[in-house]
């Protein structure tokens, strides 16, 4: 089968996300950059999919050309084609990036061969605009579901599960079909120091991106307000159970 | 949390608490300080420093006695915590050069009593099966590597103060600013340390922040040299044979020496570390805050790129790494300091603001009980902290420029070989002297004097060596020829036949003004400098322990006016310790005249007749050059071709002349007025290879930082007066102690019977810490412990022997004694030449009084 | 014009983030509309309009019987061009978004998922989430209909009693959508989840292994809550990612939220902060999950959180 993940690079910052002085974009001077959580889980279910079924694995994304790091660590743990759509700035707005995205999804199929499944991760770390995967999923005409936690080929067809308030809950989409995966899957497998040489001599096919800009623009980011709270402590060891336990009174719970 | 707020008061505030503030504030505790407050910006047990991403292994071998004991020190303080996990290491093979050094290891593990052995490639992958063993030439081995766990003692060492009642804590405590206060007549003075928790009045303050001192102590207006660099290391797995293992440790730690790696197990896992890749250096500014750091600000995001071929490499000696899991990989930052050494000590710019930075954990709780010391007694008792003291760097040396600049040439010396008189490539030509242009035409090969251009020695005296073959005969061994030519023996002998001028402008010149003066320096030195005006006086200066703190010679140029001459490498150390006790009451001025003045000395039989052309006083009527006239010892201005100049008879060689001053204008004209004066004597440009080494040697004159350390004391290095002085000076009471208790170790000049090493040509000691054997091959030790081994090496044409300074106790110390020297591991028969100070050639002194 | 509210229910129970939707929608100054999806969701008509919302639109076909994003979103979109609403609302939740995502890109218009603060005009200013709650975006919205979800918990539901009106649509859908409507259902035990327990007792290292929970469910068993964790709990093994509260994990909003051993990083705090108190146990008085709690005990929770249970049940009996 033919699978097909679509990262994005996102910096990877620690407790506090210091902005940039113009307000434009995270402060990554120190940071180092990854691919989105859900979407490493992706890979690895690529990976998995294609361990278990044959065929080829690649992935795909739309990022400044420093976005290739993402790609061959894609490449280190297993995935074979590397596809950048080099843009100048970190981003697309969601509608764009889906038209981009889009098209070379439709450019690389149009020589290789339709993708059985397209994986997106649930929503990027960073925008969280929770509808790229979907908006390509629409534009190609195939099913999507997100939030998806396990994945099952059945012929034709795929068994995604998703977990919801009430249980779990089993979509059966036929292929080809767009799947957001949600972390929590699988425990993506790190690289292997092998994985990481090989994947500096893998490929990297370039596509022009292109797309008209969307309905939203963001104007600039924030701190979110931090929480000031003065801790009140309880005690000090198991002296403290029953403060605690008027606390639980207190609030209604110890009922 | 809020509610925690900092006392308003402290003896001492240590800032940082990693291996080094924790187990500073155990030490201080332990010798009786109380009312200690610790304060950290990041949280406990790990607020975020290097101490929590270091790998933690000790190797013990070092060829540096300093770095060696506290090291050693260290690793048996981490025993006693029971936190030492000892698992061996290897250090290996690919390339001959490593297999030589590997020698040079053996020797100085002799030395220092570490047990260790030179092992095959078959041994080697006995101990580790899964090593490439086809790769390697051997290793050495060394049972007692450890691993140790940093984080732990540091706990227990911080925990044992606190539960003494003796110490504060608190994490999550930013420093905002260090406060000190003027003294009149004197340094600053540290007061208190503001933190975003109130502010804490301190008597003292530590800075104890590794990467981050430099920021720290700048908000006091004090310099701490260092830079944070980046260290790489992965950590791997997991690896079946490891897993199996079932164990932390059951392998040896692996350090792939030729390629800068090392590998160490880590449970089923196995770190890979590298200090092969390019240098890369941040500012302490730069590094990002506890909160906004990925992992702690200390670990930052691998560089692959940098890593790549280290990973090759590290798959070619394990080819299981290369299938196992990269689950961890930092750019791990650590301090690196100009010189490679930690910095220590009180701030030369802040009294009572202390450093003690750039520490590795290797030997973190040594260095913290010698800074502990420090501060409780003024000095260190453990052991000689001179190659770590902050006040050995000059101006030049605290700048950025220079500290990046010896950082990236010294990064990837790491685990170099690096020869004993390796010299700097970068950081050149920072100071020169007014003859440098007349030296570089005479071929002079120039070595680096912190920072001074100083002729080792003049190719133009290369054809000397037809006159004195038998002396100037090459070195077969091209480790013993390094950094060496055989033309320094040739201006040896010229000097000795004729007459030689050195330059000596590196030289430190202080001077002491006022009604104060005598007194102060009588308080600081051990010998009587009430001498009369034009008269000079040399004199150790002492720890308040009674052991070399300095040696210098003090120049009586009026009543209240003296000045001090003292040498390159330690003019900043003097300068700090003359400045710390400086009386504040306005008594006494200090003035650091050396950028002013430039020296040339003049040696050899020839001497007096080459200045007695040219040296005139005021009216141009010719000096008295005179024994009687112008005695040993005697200081006069003079007038030498026009150029105000002051004249000292005195020798570091062993021949009659002078040390001549003027300022760095007149230079050249004086250098050419000797030259020109010299020409009929065949006047020698001789350099510093005859000077510190030969000339000295068979003199058998002392070198601060060499012979003289504050391990040992005036009587053991034979400096001893035979009265003392009845005014009170430092260190004075351990001196009287000493003197009545004799010594247990006597310096002592060996000659070696033979040089023929097993491949059967000669060797020649580097006087890089050889130790001395008995006869049975046994390394002595002395009473209080301290073991023998060459302080200086060097030829002794003169007298057709190659030299060796050292210690021996009393029964060793007798001339005709028989014992050995190790040299590269082999050992040579040596002969105790002299017992004291007298020395080898021209006992009596005749030549430098004649 | 109005505002189209989009229910959030599973067959008929209503998501409470609708209501927090509700509250958004007012405040966007016009008569709040709002589209049930299903037959399931006619019940809820009444709560709607305790919350403000003057017409509810029921959509019915035979494939909104069960959840399914396409015929959701299908329907979403057919009602938009059918009522020409200014904006459409809906829940800034896994299903909310989802729903929004498909109706933006059937009326291929943009949408603005999580959505905190909402200033309309031409464009619309719009506050939202990113880093998962760590940074805002302040952002622009120029479009002939604006799609928004709602940052869940960021409003807090009120009601705002209305005088209601109901209609009832059927909207076109092709058959082919059922493609993605459920079609199996695994039902979880019953109790309560993670994400709606009153109380939830989380495990970081701290407690070292996955035996080490035991007296965490013991706690979390007595008031009826349920037992979370760290990030660094499901990667040691010691228990399923579906524990695990972060980022990544789940967002939780307990009444109590007892955070035992868990040091406090940013992924962690950010799946916990919703919750309306933090009590952190720890040794560590200067731990992150400390400081930023609202109380805690300074203490070894192997102790600690036994010493709570004997005292909850000593006070039951005695």
């Amino acid at each position: 089968m033919r699978v097909l993940v679509c990262v994005k690079r996102v910096p990877a910052p620690g407790a506090k996300i210091n902005i940039t002085a113009d307000g434009q974009a995270v402060d990554t001077a120190y940071l180092a950059f990854t691919t989105s959580p859900h979407e490493e889980c992706a890979v690895e279910a690529a990976v998995q999919l294609v361990e278990a079924h044959g065929g080829e694995s690649t992935v795909l994304t739309l990022g400044p050309a420093a976005a290739e790091e993402q790609l061959r660590y894609a490449a280190s743990v297993g995935v074979t084609g590397c596809v950048l759509l080099p843009i100048d700035v970190a981003d697309w707005d969601p509608q764009r990036t889906a038209a981009a995205l889009t098209e070379a999804i439709r450019t690389i199929e149009a020589t290789d061969g339709t993708f059985d499944l397209v994986l997106f991760g649930n929503e990027s770390a960073d925008s969280g605009n929770f509808q790229i995967g979907v908006r390509v999923a629409h534009a190609l005409g195939r099913p999507m579901v997100n939030g998806v936690k396990g994945i099952e080929i059945d012929g034709d067809s795929v068994r995604a599960r998703r977990e919801a308030e009430a249980g779990v809950e089993v979509y059966v989409l036929p292929m080809p079909a767009v799947l957001g995966v949600k972390e929590g899957i699988n425990l993506p497998r790190y690289p292997t120091m092998k994985g990481r040489l090989n994947a500096k001599k893998v490929a990297v096919r370039q596509l022009t991106a292109s797309g008209e800009p969307g309905g939203q623009q963001m104007v600039t980011l924030l701190q979110a307000a931090e929480q000031v709270s003065e801790t009140v402590i309880l005690g000090r060891g198991a002296d403290a159970a029953s403060a605690v336990v008027d606390l639980m009174e207190e609030l209604g719970l110890s009922k | 949390m809020s509610e925690q707020t900092v006392p308003s008061r402290a003896t001492v505030v240590v800032i940082g608490a990693g291996i080094v503030g924790n187990c500073l504030v155990g030490h201080l505790s332990r010798l009786g300080w109380t009312d200690m407050v610790l304060l950290d910006k990041g949280p406990l047990p790990n607020p975020g420093g290097s101490t929590g991403h270091a790998s933690n292994f000790i190797f013990p071998t070092d060829h540096n006695k300093e770095m060696a004991f506290l090291t050693v020190e260290s690793q048996n303080q981490y025993i006693a915590h029971g936190l030492n996990n000892t698992c061996g290491g290897i250090e290996v093979a690919r390339e001959p050069q490593r297999m030589e050094e590997f020698q040079r290891r053996m020797t100085s593990a002799t030395a220092w009593g570490i047990d260790a052995r030179l092992v095959t490639p078959a041994e080697i992958k006995e101990m580790v099966p899964f090593i490439n063993d086809e790769i390697l030439l051997g290793g050495y081995y060394t049972p007692s590597v450890s691993v140790v766990d940093s984080l732990a003692t540091g706990t227990l060492m911080r925990e044992g103060a606190v539960a003494a009642g003796h110490l504060s804590v608190f994490a999550n405590t930013e420093v905002l600013d260090l406060e000190t206060t003027d003294v009149p007549g004197g340094l600053p003075k540290i007061t208190a340390v503001v933190t975003d928790k109130g502010r804490i009045e301190a008597e003292h303050v530590v800075v104890a922040c590794g990467v981050w001192s430099p920021r720290i102590a700048a908000m006091a207006g004090a310099t701490i040299p260092l830079t944070p660099a980046v260290h790489q290391m992965a950590d791997v797995g997991p690896i079946d044979v490891l897993v199996e293992s079932n164990q932390e440790l059951a392998y040896p730690i692996v350090r792939d020496m030729d390629t800068f790696c090392y590998e160490r197990q880590s449970a089923g896992s196995m770190e890979v570390g590298s200090y092969a890749h390019r240098p890369i250096l941040m500012r302490p500014d730069d590094i990002p805050s506890n909160e906004a750091s990925a992992l702690t600000p200390t670990e930052l995001p691998l560089t692959y790129d940098d890593f790549e071929p280290q990973m090759e490499q590290a798959i070619e000696l394990m080819e299981m790494l290369g299938d196992a899991e990269i689950k961890y990989a930092i750019n791990g930052l650590l301090s690196l300091t100009p010189d490679a050494n930690p910095v220590l000590g009180e701030t030369v710019e802040v009294r009572n603001l202390w450093s003690a930075a750039a520490v590795w954990i290797k030997e973190g709780p040594g260095i913290a009980q010698l800074v502990a010391e420090w501060m409780t007694y003024g000095y260190p008792h453990m052991c000689d902290p001179h190659g770590s003291d902050i006040s050995r760097f000059y101006p030049h040396e605290k700048t950025e420029w220079h500290i990046n600049a010896r950082c990236n040439e010294h990064f990837n010396k790491t685990y170099g070989i690096v020869h004993p008189r390796e010299q700097w490539a970068s950081q050149r030509g920072i100071r020169r002297s007014p003859f440098y242009a007349r030296e570089e035409a005479l071929g002079a090969v120039f070595f680096d004097a912190r920072g001074w251009e100083r002729p080792q020695w003049y190719e133009s005296n290369a054809e000397l060596m037809e006159k004195y073959p038998e002396a100037c005969e090459p070195r077969t061994h091209e480790w013993d020829a390094r950094w060496w030519s055989p033309i320094t023996n040739a201006e040896h002998l010229q000097m000795r036949a004729s007459v030689g001028m050195v330059d000596l402008t590196a030289f430190n010149e202080f001077d002491f003004e006022g009604p104060g003066a005598l007194g102060f320096l009588q308080y600081m030195c051990v010998n009587n400098v009430d001498v009369a005006v034009g008269r000079s006086v040399y004199t150790p200066l002492l720890t308040p322990h009674g052991g070399f703190r300095g040696d210098l010679t003090i120049q009586r140029l009026g009543d209240d006016h003296f000045r001090v001459i003292t040498g390159a490498f330690d003019g900043g150390r003097d300068n700090y310790w003359f400045r710390k006790h400086l009386p504040t009451d306005g008594s006494v001025t200090f003035t650091d005249r050396s950028q002013g003045i430039c020296t040339v000395g003049v040696w050899g039989p020839n001497a007096a007749a080459t200045m007695a052309k040219i040296v005139t006083d005021h009216t141009t009527a010719p000096y008295d050059l005179s024994q009687e006239g112008f005695p040993y010892g005697a200081v006069r201005d003079v007038i030498i071709d026009g150029v105000p100049c002051t004249m000292f008879r005195i020798s570091y060689v062993g021949e009659n002349g002078w040390e001549i001053y003027t300022r760095m204008e007149h230079g050249l004209k004086l250098w050419d007025a000797i030259w020109e004066a010299g020409q009929e004597f065949e006047i020698c440009p001789v350099g510093i290879g005859v000077y510190a080494v030969t000339g000295r040697i068979e003199k058998g004159y002392r070198l601060m930082g060499a012979e003289l350390e504050s391990e040992y004391d005036p009587v053991e290095a034979g400096l001893a007066r035979p009265k003392v002085k009845s005014a009170d000076f430092l260190g004075k009471e351990a001196y009287l102690k000493a003197r009545e208790e004799g010594p247990a170790a006597i310096m002592c000049t060996l000659s070696m019977d033979s040089q023929r090493c097993a491949d059967g040509y000669d060797r020649f000691p580097t006087g890089g810490n050889e130790p001395i054997l008995t006869l049975t091959g046994e390394r002595i030790l002395d009473a209080k412990g301290r073991v023998s081994r060459v302080t200086t090496a060097g030829a002794g044409p003169s007298v057709g022997k190659y030299l060796l300074m050292a210690y021996l106790p009393p029964e060793h110390a007798v001339e005709g004694t028989k014992l050995q020297v190790m040299y590269m591991n082999e050992r040579y028969p040596v002969t105790v030449e002299r017992a004291g100070a007298t020395p080898l050639f021209d006992p009596a002194d005749a030549r430098m009084k004649s | 014009m109005s505002v189209l509210v989009v229910v959030e229910h599973d067959r008929g129970t209503i998501a409470p983030a609708t209501l927090e939707a509700c509250v958004a929608a007012r405040a966007l100054g016009e008569p709040v509309h709002a589209l049930t999806i299903g037959v399931a969701a006619d019940g809820l008509v009444d709560v709607l309009a305790e919350h403000g919302v003057s017409l509810v639109v029921r959509a019915h076909h035979d494939l909104l019987a069960d959840y399914g994003p396409e015929a959701w979103g299908e329907t979403v979109a057919h009602e938009v061009r059918r009522s020409s609403p200014s904006a459409v609302v809906a829940t800034g939740t896994d299903r909310g978004n989802e729903v929004m995502a498909q109706a933006a890109a059937r009326l291929d218009l943009p949408f603005v998922a999580n959505c905190t603060e909402i200033t309309p005009g031409e464009p619309w200013s719009i506050q939202r989430v990113r880093w998962g709650g760590s940074l805002l975006e302040r952002c622009t919205l120029t479009a002939p209909v604006k799609l928004v979800t709602v940052a869940h918990h960021t409003h807090e539901a009120s009601p705002a009693p209305a005088s209601v009106t109901t209609e009832t649509i059927s909207p076109e859908l092709d058959a082919s959508l059922a493609r993605t409507v459920v079609a199996e259902r695994v039902e979880r035990a019953a109790g309560v989840t993670l994400a709606t327990a009153p109380l939830v007792v989380g495990g970081g290292r701290g407690v070292g292994s996955a035996d080490g929970f035991g007296p965490l469910e013991e706690l979390a068993a007595e008031l009826g809550g349920v037992v979370g964790c760290s990030r660094a709990v499901t990667n040691n093994g010691w228990r399923n990612h579906t524990d695990q509260v972060g980022q990544t994990g789940t967002r939780i909003a307990p009444d109590l939220y007892i955070a035992c051993g868990i040091s406090g990083a940013i992924q962690h705090w950010v799946g916990a902060m919703a919750s309306k108190k933090i009590l952190a146990i720890n040794t560590d008085a200067e731990a992150n999950m400390v400081t930023k709690a609202d109380y805690a005990v300074i203490g070894d929770l192997h102790q600690v959180v036994p010493a709570i249970t004997a005292e909850i049940r000593r006070r039951r009996t005695g």
